[in-house]
């Protein structure tokens, strides 16, 4: 009888071991403590080129995270990107003529979209739109740029 | 050649034989399941040999793997400038591959062809036709727990490997090589999503436990029953179950991760 315990006493470690080890992949690997899908309002930015900026991307304002990316759609009457910034709903005091950029983090690394604050007294609430916006800059765009301005001052020559 | 031919025609005959033998075995395993709701200790006495016996292999392993990933990532990242991205490249390789699959081979290895030896030789003594003889089906007694238990403990033992093979990699990473703390934990936590990397690494834990256990059942029960035939069938166990996880690996991260 002692032996059959001391098995049943082990096969629950374990179980709770997998559970506890389950729970920390869960909450301390993956990005469920900096999940809240509904929380927040809905922002639309409208960008000529978006570069290679993705859905869940960071949206920061001095360099804090306020929201994410929810979601990128493409207007077919104007060509622009549409995209859908999820900002928290503990950051509700945006002024609405605040200014979206898209940057990307480091040489190499990702995209994201930093909001300067304008002045105004009016907030961003959900719905409202970002007028001013700037698009992301596309390296071979200013490689093409820096080579016509080149050619032409060698032509002046 | 016809000889030849008919050659190829029996060993193809024998496969499919084989294949079959093995789907009606696990048909009539998964049918005595609702046998073993009346007897949970034969559950819990195989939880016991198959997964809290290859818990000391499995965190020893991950930990070791966590580790070297860890060295090994850094190289790389460091030519890059990135190495604040360690914890993502350690996280997201045991989370989406590595945890699962080593998992399952260490568990092929360790559970896999302990069960098709003890099957075996149940067979080979006479045992299970003992059990047939005295009106109880050996199936339902002797395959049904182990089954479960196999199909229980895999996730168990591959969560538990990814989670000692993070720690193992902050270890050295933070603790050996001088990568930020908080950038570590942080960058991780950012890039690895609980839907796409954990619960997939889990499903593919799960179909990796299934797979392997069904291969060492079904090798212990068909296995011929003399000593040579055993050996013979727990050297199959180990090769197709590992042969299995990796085709199988391919074809789930096709599946789940690519577009």
């Amino acid at each position: 009888m002692a032996r059959s315990k001391v098995i049943e006493v082990a096969v629950g470690a374990f179980m709770a071991a997998g559970t506890v080890a389950l729970f920390f992949l869960a909450m301390q690997v993956s990005n469920l403590s900096s999940l809240n899908a509904d929380d927040g309002y809905d922002v639309l930015a409208r960008f000529d080129n978006i570069g290679s900026l993705k859905v869940r991307a960071p949206v920061t304002m001095a360099g804090v995270r306020v929201g994410r990316v929810k979601a990128i759609m493409f207007d077919k009457e104007t060509y622009e990107a549409v995209v859908t910034l999820q900002i928290e709903a503990g950051y509700d005091t945006i002024p609405d003529d605040t200014f979206a950029k898209i940057f990307t983090a480091g040489l190499l690394g990702e995209q994201y979209v930093g909001l300067d604050p304008g002045g105004n007294d009016r907030f961003l609430e959900q719905g409202s739109q970002i007028s001013l916006t700037q698009s992301a800059l596309v390296l071979e765009d200013i490689i093409g740029q820096f080579l016509f301005n080149k050619a032409e001052e060698f032509d002046a020559e | 050649m016809i000889e030849q031919l008919a050659r190829l025609g029996r060993t193809g005959l024998g496969i499919l034989e084989r294949l079959g033998r093995g789907h009606l075995l696990l048909w009539a395993i998964l049918a005595g399941s609702p046998s073993l709701l009346r007897r949970p200790n034969l559950l819990i006495a195989q939880m016991f040999s198959v997964g809290v016996l290859s818990v000391l292999i499995i965190t020893v392993s991950g930990l070791f793997v966590g580790m070297v990933l860890s060295l090994q990532g850094h190289y790389t990242l460091s030519q890059f400038g990135a190495e604040e991205s360690l914890g993502v490249v350690v996280a997201a390789s045991l989370v989406r591959e590595l945890g699962p699959v080593v998992t399952a081979l260490l568990f092929a290895g360790r559970a896999g062809s302990a069960l098709t030896a003890e099957i075996g030789l149940m067979k080979a003594t006479e045992q299970l036709s003992g059990l047939e003889m005295m009106a109880v089906d050996p199936v339902k007694r002797i395959l049904t727990p182990r089954f479960f238990a196999g199909f229980l403990s895999m996730p168990l033992l591959a969560a538990l490997f990814s989670s000692v093979g993070v720690l193992g990699g902050y270890l050295v990473g933070v603790g050996l090589l001088g990568v930020d703390d908080g950038a570590f934990w942080s960058q991780m936590q950012a890039k690895v999503d609980l839907h796409e990397d954990i619960y997939n690494g889990v499903i593919k834990s799960v179909v990796f436990g299934v797979v392997c256990t069904w291969i060492a059942l079904f090798q212990g029960y068909d296995a011929v029953p003399t000593s040579a035939g055993v050996s013979r069938a727990t050297t199959r166990t180990v090769v197709h179950s590992a042969l299995a996880v990796l085709s199988l690996d391919f074809v789930l991260t096709a599946l789940m991760f690519g577009d």
